[in-house]
């Protein structure tokens, strides 16, 4: 047992949060608590990842051949940790660094890994994740978006819905029917979609919060090339399990909810009911001490399984939990936070007698969101039952 | 960052799961709860030649010096297993508590003979007060013509009336903080015994009179109210860890009886409420196991954070534990609920471990004392 990090480490820290400190705009990246989506603020965006990665401190785990540094994932985990905790963003191109790249690694062809990882890196394209389907939520593999071979061609015909950041995004990675004959799973492929390509519509869709965050996107004869295949035909599943472990991993984020804590205890601290802080008060002392514990376990469950990673073991059941525990915690902080404020909690951030600029309402909200998209808590329940208990399959 | 388990540490957890499970099944466990004194004798003399009986005690006094981290690993085990008899009490917290501020003669005299299993020590804090904050303790110790005297009742000290000596908690003055802990060995005159009737029969209790009881004026031990808070520590780290180990073991049992038992022609394992109860008792003992793992760890390696680690592992573990073990009772259905299935030997020590050493809304109040709130 060990809860040092290397000098090494410890230098690169450093350099780390010297260099958010001097080059970390101080507004404007935002989407969420700032409520902008447009233009202005997506070159702002993506200037900053651009910036990021330029300093070395995008991908430092990818293969050095398409733009990463080869690092051991311990480096990857300090940038996020000092992003966190500089209160950065989350990065416009989330999605395909966490998601899809990691994919194209383990199972793209060296063509797809050369032509797509380094954009991803700097942010020259944005991708987003074509999963969702009216009639295809947390039962995924029944998705009905067809993809019909012709010549050299898939020919695409269908709708994807909550689409994050469609409405920028340059490219789609895509689960498409290829085989409407086989068992659900086995009909699935994997593809990777232009979304300048001809017969792509997306429309808005606007969340509880007000903000422009996802979409619907239709799909009516949209050709794609073969090549765009990700693993086999028809093994897309495999391919999309892949996927959502890494967005399980990224959805977790310790850090994240100890910052969230914090900020939870300075209101309470702020706050005055009955002549004393809130965080005096016998009551919510209790429920702020047990949130706290809840961060803490996770914050050494982090590190725990980055031990692990690092070691080469294979992840059990531990991680298969961090989605539908840290999610819900995050919501559990969130909500703790509008109870503390109590009437003031209904006032919608443009108030000018908001509390904590706002924050809340829509971390509240948005926290949610997070505890649904990327499959909801019960759909996480039953994975962690099935596959990580082995009890019997329901259906 | 290297967290977690050594590889020595799961060798010692996975030869201590096979022995117990060789040596101390149900069958065994429910032998001894069904004796008059609810000792082990046959197991621990097993135990003691493994060497866990030595492994707090230090290696110039016949022990392996070992640390609380490699402690919480056997005791994992030990509550995975339900094990009965003086363990936690005397391997772990006595013997802590002399080896950290027993005099040089106490050392000499106790640990050897706890580490080859010989002796067996206990600890006495609770009082007609319930709970362990220092205002509740009023047994009172003063010095009369060079020794010590003792007087005050005691309360549910565990196997008191198997011990060769209890560390007992006492008031030296009226500051909440006039605390020592002394040494009574239990043939003093004046120390009387009666066993208490104990809903966890895994384990025993006494209630113990101290009456006027004198002894050496060397039988304090160091670090007065100091050694107090750090006994808790240990004690809230050991039935933690215990807590671990037996909110696993309710969670197995379940997770294994849903497989098997079958209702409108399925296995009742194969539905969404009995899954979702399931997962959401693995998703509280997962991070729950790092966070005692970090606990266990600060009480050696990083001693200013330790009391708060500990009271965050003891709040946590211990209510998970008793969450678990009604979860499982409930999972089990009607034969959980009968005597002769082994769900409630879990069950009741869950409500143990819940309770002693501080509950967790005490502990919480810790947290929040200790984190400035």
């Amino acid at each position: 047992m060990d809860l040092n990090f290397t000098p090494e480490e410890e230098e690169f820290r450093l350099k780390v949060r010297r260099f958010l400190e001097e080059n970390l705009p101080k507004s404007g990246l935002k989407a969420g608590s700032e409520g902008r989506t447009d233009k202005e603020w997506l070159e702002r965006s993506k200037a900053w990842q651009k910036k990021l990665y330029e300093a070395g401190y995008v991908g430092l785990s990818w293969p050095r051949e398409y733009g990463g540094q080869a690092m051991d994932p311990v480096r990857q985990s300090i940038v996020n940790d000092e992003m966190v905790r500089a209160n950065a963003p989350t990065l416009i191109g989330a999605s395909g660094l966490s998601m899809l790249g990691p994919t194209l690694i383990a199972m793209g062809t060296e063509e797809q890994k050369k032509r797509f990882l380094p954009k991803i890196l700097t942010a020259e394209e944005i991708w987003c994740q074509g999963y969702s389907e009216p009639g295809a939520g947390s039962d995924l593999a029944s998705l009905r978006t067809r993809a019909e071979i012709v010549g050299d061609e898939f020919i695409v015909n269908g709708q994807k819905v909550w689409t994050s950041n469609a409405h920028f995004s340059q490219w789609m990675f895509c689960l498409v029917r290829t085989d409407p004959e086989a068992p659900k799973h086995r009909g699935i492929s994997y593809i990777l979609i232009d979304m300048k390509t001809p017969g792509i519509e997306v429309r808005p869709l606007v969340q509880m919060t007000g903000d422009r965050g996802f979409n619907e996107v239709f799909f009516d004869n949209v050709r794609v090339p073969r090549k765009n295949l990700v693993g086999k035909l028809n093994e897309g599943w495999l391919v999309a399990n892949a996927t959502l472990f890494h967005e399980r991993n990224m959805l977790g984020s310790a850090t994240g909810s100890k910052q969230r804590f914090n900020r939870l205890l300075a209101l309470a601290k702020s706050i005055r009911r009955n002549g004393r802080p809130l965080s005096q008060d016998p009551v919510f002392r209790q429920r702020l001490a047990d949130l706290e514990i809840r961060v803490e376990a996770m914050t050494f469950h982090s590190y725990r399984q980055l031990t692990d990673h690092v070691r080469g073991r294979n992840p059990g059941i531990e991680s298969m939990i961090n989605k539908l525990v840290g999610t819900e915690l995050n919501h559990d902080l969130a909500t703790a936070a509008m109870e503390a404020m109590g009437d003031y909690s209904l006032l919608a951030r443009e108030d000018k007698d908001v509390i904590d600029n706002g924050y809340w309402p829509h971390e509240w909200m948005f926290s949610l969101g997070l505890v649904i998209g990327g499959g909801t808590s019960h759909i996480q329940k039953n994975i962690i039952a099935e596959r990580g208990l082995k009890m019997p399959k329901s259906r | 960052m290297d967290f977690g388990l050594s590889d020595e540490q799961r060798e010692l957890k996975q030869s201590a799961r096979d022995f117990l499970a060789g040596e101390c099944p149900t069958s065994y466990v429910r032998k001894v709860m069904a004796s008059e004194e609810g000792t082990a004798p046959e197991l621990y003399k097993e135990i003691a030649k493994l060497g866990w009986t030595g492994l707090a005690v230090p290696e110039s006094h016949g022990g392996a010096g070992l640390s609380m981290l490699d402690m919480a690993v056997l005791l994992e085990e030990q509550g995975y297993a339900a094990m009965p008899g003086p363990f936690l009490f005397s391997s772990v917290l006595a013997t802590m508590a002399l080896s950290e501020f027993g005099s040089e003669e106490m050392k000499q005299r106790w640990l050897p003979a706890l580490a080859e299993g010989k002796a067996t020590g206990t600890i006495a804090i609770v009082e007609e007060e319930t709970g362990i904050e220092p205002t509740g303790i009023r047994t009172s110790v003063r010095e009369s013509g060079g020794e010590l005297v003792i007087s005050g009742r005691k309360m549910l000290v565990p196997y008191a009336h198997v011990a060769d000596f209890v560390i007992v908690a006492a008031r030296t003055g009226p500051g909440p903080r006039d605390l020592a802990l002394v040494l009574v060995e239990r043939n003093s005159r004046g120390v009387e015994t009666r066993l208490m009737k104990h809903i966890d029969l895994t384990r025993r209790v006494c209630a113990l009179e101290l009456a006027e009881v004198r002894v050496s004026a060397q039988a304090r031990l160091e670090g007065a109210a100091n050694a107090f808070d750090r006994m808790l520590d240990a004690g809230a780290v050991a039935v933690a860890a215990d807590s671990l180990g037996g909110s696993q073991r309710s969670l197995d049992m379940a997770v294994e009886y849903s497989k098997v038992r079958e209702q409108f022609g399925k296995p009742i394992g194969s539905f969404q409420a009995l899954k979702h109860l399931a997962a959401e008792m693995v998703s509280e003992i997962e991070p729950a196991r790092s966070l005692l793992w970090y606990a266990a760890y600060a009480h050696d390696a990083l001693r200013e954070q330790a009391p708060r680690a500990a009271a965050m592992a003891k709040a946590r573990l211990s209510e998970i534990y008793s969450r678990t073990a009604d979860r499982a009772v409930l999972m089990h259905g009607g034969i959980g609920f009968t005597w002769e299935h082994d769900m409630h030997l879990w069950f009741k020590r869950s409500r143990f471990n819940e309770s002693y050493f501080g509950s967790p809304a005490y502990h919480r109040e810790r947290v929040a004392v200790l984190g400035g709130y």
